[in-house]
């Protein structure tokens, strides 16, 4: 049984993630629309510390991976198995790369990300406003990459709990009552 | 630029007297000088620089109480290095270069400080609000140029560049460093 579920630090990590996920996308969608004002910086800065800790703690969960590795996958059609596999994969790519490419965009925009305001981080790329427009497409793009990819994450989760009532939410949701 | 033309001629006829050396007129070579300044957003270094600058300088290493220095800043100029926010520091609430395009520094007096250091007094107008200030500066040659540089810290908020929601010095700091180099053109 204490091997059918993720470890407790896993869960935890697992839903942090997403609370800032969505955190960093509601703040990035207003931010964008606002003038230059006070409130544009603030909110430009709190999305940035939203994402880099978004990659401190994605970097923690592949670490945590291999230290307390997750359950064995669930009994499932070859196909299911691997695109559930593709998917895991591409989230954890995208949670660095969206990231990064926001770090990215931020150096070559001459806006250094100083996290939390007390920690300045290194720039990745020398200023160029044009780079920097394109990383912002970038960003953008891996953005609506991540939406489709987390629909589909989500889709599944549901499905497998409701329509085949197998364990696949539960595990990582263990104050879920499983289904019996 | 009128009176950088006279005062240029006023130099060469200074320069080329017997005991006259290059300190002690000197106008600058505005492509070579610069003014920059440097605040922080949300903790964030966020420098810009004034590309137009025009300076006149009278100094005399021997006798630099006898000096005056006069610089002004194109404030039209400004280059934060973002597009969108090199238009909104020209606005209203920043700098309003439409009703005050020049910031002005001129000295009232000068004084030795040891070895290559010296101060100077002076007053400092931004839009409409002038502020005495005491301005640090070294004085080297080089070559055939004299070259003053120092660096002031000056409080934003006292010539009311940042106005209304802007006032918020959480967001942007009140203190903005500014950083010059002033070259004196070669004078033969």
């Amino acid at each position: 049984m204490c091997r059918s579920v993720y470890s407790l630090a896993a869960v935890l990590l697992h839903w942090l993630t997403a609370a800032l996920i969505l955190a960093a996308a509601g703040i990035g969608l207003y931010m964008v629309d606002l003038d230059f004002s006070p409130a544009k910086l603030r909110t430009y800065s709190w999305h940035k510390w939203v994402g880099i800790t978004i990659l401190l703690l994605t970097a923690l969960r592949l670490a945590w991976r291999q230290l307390a590795p997750p359950p064995p996958p669930l009994a499932l059609p070859r196909w299911q198995a691997r695109l559930a596999a593709s998917v895991h994969l591409a989230l954890y790519v995208l949670l660095f790369a969206i990231p990064v490419s926001g770090w990215l965009m931020s150096s070559a925009l001459g806006v250094s990300v100083v996290y939390l305001g007390m920690v300045p981080l290194p720039d990745l790329v020398g200023k160029d406003e044009a780079l920097g427009e394109q990383l912002e497409q970038l960003h953008w793009i891996l953005n609506r990459a991540l939406l489709v990819l987390v629909i589909l994450h989500a889709a599944a989760a549901l499905k497998h709990h409701f329509v085949d009532r197998d364990a696949a939410l539960v595990r990582m949701l263990p104050f879920l009552h499983p289904r019996t | 630029m009128n009176a950088s033309r006279s005062v240029a001629a006023a130099l060469f006829l200074l320069a080329i007297l017997p005991h006259a050396f290059a300190q002690r007129v000197s106008a600058i070579d505005a492509a070579r000088s610069e003014v920059r300044f440097s605040g922080k957003q949300m903790g964030v270094s966020a420098d810009g620089r004034f590309g137009r600058i025009a300076a006149q300088i009278e100094f005399d290493a021997a006798k630099p109480a006898a000096g005056r220095v006069r610089v002004e800043v194109d404030l039209n100029s400004v280059d934060i290095g973002a597009t969108e926010v090199n238009t909104e520091v020209k606005r209203k609430p920043w700098f309003h270069v439409a009703a005050f395009p020049t910031a002005i520094f001129e000295s009232t007096a000068l004084r030795a400080m040891g070895g290559a250091r010296y101060e100077a007094d002076g007053r400092i107008s931004i839009k409409g609000h002038s502020r005495d200030v005491v301005v640090p500066f070294t004085v080297r040659q080089q070559g055939r140029d004299v070259v003053f540089e120092g660096s002031f810290t000056l409080l934003r908020l006292q010539f009311g560049v940042g106005d209304g929601v802007w006032k918020d010095t959480d967001t942007v700091s009140n203190e903005v460093q500014v950083r010059f180099k002033l070259v004196g053109a070669a004078v033969k």
